[in-house]
């Protein structure tokens, strides 16, 4: 059973069990328009809530991807280097940027559920 | 700073954009449209393939009457030397001979007035000091009441034939008053884009219909700013404001071939002795990274020794390259094709290679 929680920097990131999935919603990659590059977390690599863990460039611009918990990342989605367009195609699926262990299931915990995102979004 | 939306000025295009459900941003004190639902990438490569319509309206449009050779006097283009029906770019320098901005010049067939087409931006501040420098010799009329479309890509040609039966014999940097669509038009064989295609001043009250008309063609996709931006860096083009400003002049920005023979000979425009004076300390170069993280402007450009050597001035993705790209400026010594560099991107080195340009090549009909 996982659960999905949103941050108010339009990542999502599902707990599945002790590893947690991370990417960015579809309002994000709509507002970012095409993706052409991401730059993924080497595994192992610590992140801190809120923290700088990836970037994605458009054509237009580059933008950080935050770490939506602190914890260790386990792990990246290597297609997106050779196929950056997943983003846009599929940002809550196949567009995934990486896996993480969490430090605090807290910090997991009191991040939006999908009806506080989406009346989020509606205030934007 | 947030530049509220209701005191930025619209083109008459604006509920055109609205209706064909444009992404709308601020630009030069302008709401205007950086991307359509198609997106940037497929805008750039529909205008490559087919053909795309810009609206570029807020571009600064004005005429020059009088003395219009004494236009001479801010530009060291060779103004007297343009023949009729020609269009001609020149750089617009200040009295220390920087770039204060660049723009096209027209002589129209049988018209002793100018036409000139300057940046957005810089219109009100340009127009002034050209009506400044050249008080008593020429008069300079803008003209906010036309609205300017561009019309670009390989097949803008057959495009416009359509609707204006025989345009497609003016060729490139020709100028002709046409009729499209029933509208009187000042037409140049011009653009922004590297590829073939047109601009097209038209009354305001004119743009909306000849606009909707063109978009009707199948070849036809409205293109935004976004593509606009990907495209002129493709094609090599400069920026105003990015890769070039009041910091730089002609030497630097590697764009002498802008100022006539004659005028080199001459040295009789602002500056002439220090940019004729041999090589500059730093020259605008072309830039293709090795991998594909775009570096974007600002992005310090260092040697392999790691030390800093320039700068970036603009850079992204080019979607018809295919890769990431970049223009900017490196000290002379390293503005050779083929040196490696390293860009510096989040404090990681990344390497790259100073590269010819245009990176896409220009398919202008001569």
């Amino acid at each position: 059973m996982s659960e999905v929680r949103y941050t108010d920097q339009h990542e999502w990131i599902r707990l599945d069990g002790e590893e947690a999935t991370v990417g960015i919603t579809k309002y994000a990659a709509e507002s970012l328009g095409d993706v052409v590059f991401v730059e993924l977390p080497a595994s192992g690599k610590a992140v801190s809530a809120g923290g700088e863990a990836a970037v994605v460039e458009s054509v237009k611009a580059a933008s950080d991807i935050y770490a939506p918990a602190g914890g260790t990342v386990t792990g990246a989605n290597t297609v997106l280097e050779k196929e950056p367009s997943k983003v846009n195609e599929d940002p809550e699926g196949a567009g995934w940027f990486f896996k993480m262990k969490l430090n605090d299931k807290a910090e997991f915990v009191k991040l939006m559920d999908a009806d506080a995102y989406a009346k989020f979004v509606e205030t934007l | 700073m947030t530049i509220a939306s209701d005191l930025l000025r619209r083109t008459p295009l604006h509920a055109l954009h609205l209706e064909l459900g444009a992404k709308m941003v601020p630009f030069a004190g302008y709401e205007m449209p950086v991307q359509y639902p198609a997106g940037v990438l497929k805008e750039h490569l529909h205008t490559r393939e087919k053909a795309g319509l810009f609206d570029v309206s807020h571009m600064g449009q004005a005429f020059l009457s009088g003395d219009t050779c004494a236009l001479e006097r801010v530009t060291p283009a060779d103004v007297a030397g343009l023949k009729e029906g020609m269009q001609r770019y020149g750089l617009l320098l200040t009295g220390a001979g920087t770039i204060k901005d660049d723009f096209m010049f027209s002589r129209l067939a049988g018209e002793a007035d100018f036409y000139l087409v300057v940046n957005a931006d810089t219109k009100e501040g340009d127009f002034a000091y050209i009506a400044e420098k050249l008080t008593g010799a020429a008069t300079l009329t803008p003209r906010p009441d036309r609205a300017l479309l561009a019309l670009q890509g390989p097949l803008a040609a057959d495009v416009l034939e359509r609707h204006s039966p025989g345009i497609s014999q003016l060729t490139f940097m020709k100028v002709a008053r046409a009729v499209v669509a029933g509208h009187a038009a000042i037409i140049s064989r011009t653009g922004y884009t590297g590829e073939d295609g047109f601009e097209i001043s038209l009354e305001d009250s004119k743009v909306e219909r000849v606009a909707r008309i063109l978009l009707n063609e199948s070849e036809v996709l409205p293109i935004g700013l976004g593509a606009r931006d990907s495209l002129r860096l493709e094609a090599g083009l400069c920026l105003y404001g990015h890769d070039i400003d009041e910091s730089r002049n002609p030497a630097e920005a590697n764009l002498l071939w802008s100022i006539g023979k004659r005028r080199k000979e001459a040295k009789d425009f602002p500056g002439a002795a220090q940019t004729l004076n041999g090589a500059p300390a730093i020259k605008r170069i072309g830039i293709r990274p090795d991998g594909r993280a775009p570096a974007r402007e600002g992005t310090e450009i260092a040697d392999k020794t790691g030390r800093i050597i320039g700068k970036v001035t603009s850079g992204g993705f080019g979607p018809s390259l295919n890769g990431p790209l970049a223009m900017g400026y490196v000290e002379y010594a390293f503005a050779v094709n083929g040196t490696q560099v390293d860009l510096m991107v989040r404090g990681k080195a990344m390497p790259a290679v100073i590269s010819p340009m245009p990176f896409v090549p220009h398919r202008y009909r001569r």
